[in-house]
């Protein structure tokens, strides 16, 4: 297992890449779900506000 | 019948009812494949004679690059659907490709020094393959500034698709740099497909991985695609009684 982790001397190169390609991956996925969520609270609160003006005209 | 179904396709509407199972399913695949191209890759794949336990970063760097050529292709054939044919999809579709590959050209490069250090003794030269890589990740960056510099999202999508389509020079020069020019960069190892220069337990785990990277920005596309199909819509009654009815919500996929 420990030989695994020192991958022949190249720990560093290779862990660095690895790591380096699923942090850049997961935040490229992670954007998207946030930027839905904002844009759903978005309209959600337009809605709101809608409702409301029209309740204070009645 | 094809046909039919593309131009279904590009209404916003259809797109988004169609698009969100898909997208659940292409990423859970792109996990699977992802867990069984780095077995395949960092356990089975036996160490390489001449460059030991280093080259392993191949399985990661190769399908990278692969991607940030084949993601600028469809980015700037979309975009030119869009500026020709002023398909509304099209330019959405080109836009939500941006960020992935971008995302795919910064890894190609720097899991590329990382590999340089240890091999050549330098994490950087500028040698033709590296400069033009160099210059495609500023061909998406510009891209991206572009399209977020207009506040119109069709003059946006017109301005950066001349961009994307003028850029497309660089993706031969790219490809062949290794070719035409003597540089520190190794020639093609993978697509001499008469007679590839790798072992089929190493070439069986990079062709998996190049396989879940495509399904990742399938996934990607999607998820982008979809985001800016309800902001482009947000007046629009479907998404309006989307929303009132609770199909949707700020927790879901």
């Amino acid at each position: 297992m420990t030989e695994f982790f020192h991958m022949g001397g190249y720990a560093f190169y290779v862990w660095t890449s690895y790591g380096v390609v699923f942090l850049v991956l997961l935040l490229t996925f992670l954007a998207p779900l946030h930027r839905r969520h904002k844009i759903i609270a978005l309209i959600k609160s337009a809605q709101t506000r809608k409702e409301k003006l029209a309740r204070r005209r009645t | 019948m094809i046909w039919d179904f593309f131009y279904k396709l590009a209404s916003p509407r259809y797109f988004y009812a169609i698009t969100g199972k898909w997208a659940v399913w292409l990423g859970w695949l792109c996990l699977i494949l992802m867990v069984a191209g780095l077995y395949g890759g960092l356990i089975l794949a036996p160490p390489d004679y001449q460059q030991g336990e280093s080259y392993r970063i191949i399985f990661i760097h190769v399908p990278s690059a692969w991607m940030s050529l084949f993601v600028y292709v469809f980015m700037a054939f979309n975009a030119a659907i869009g500026l020709i044919w002023r398909i509304k999809l099209s330019e959405i579709i080109a836009r939500s490709s941006a960020p992935a590959g971008a995302a795919f050209t910064f890894l190609a490069l720097v899991t590329g020094a990382l590999w340089g250090k240890p091999m050549w003794g330098t994490y950087w030269v500028w040698d033709a393959r590296l400069t033009s890589e160099l210059i495609l990740l500023f061909l998406y960056l510009g891209f991206i500034a572009l399209q977020s510099a207009i506040e119109d999202p069709r003059q946006a999508a017109r301005a950066s698709a001349v961009l994307a389509i003028a850029g497309l020079v660089n993706i031969p020069i790219i490809h062949y740099s290794v070719v035409w020019w003597n540089t520190l960069h190794q020639g093609p190892t993978i697509t001499k497909f008469d007679n590839p220069s790798i072992h089929t337990s190493m070439l069986i785990p990079l062709l998996i991985m190049a396989v879940a990277f495509k399904l990742y920005f399938f996934t990607n596309l999607l998820m982008r695609a979809r985001c800016e199909v309800l902001l482009r819509e947000k007046d629009s009654r479907w998404v309006q009684e989307l929303v009132i009815e609770g199909r949707i919500s700020e927790k879901t996929a």
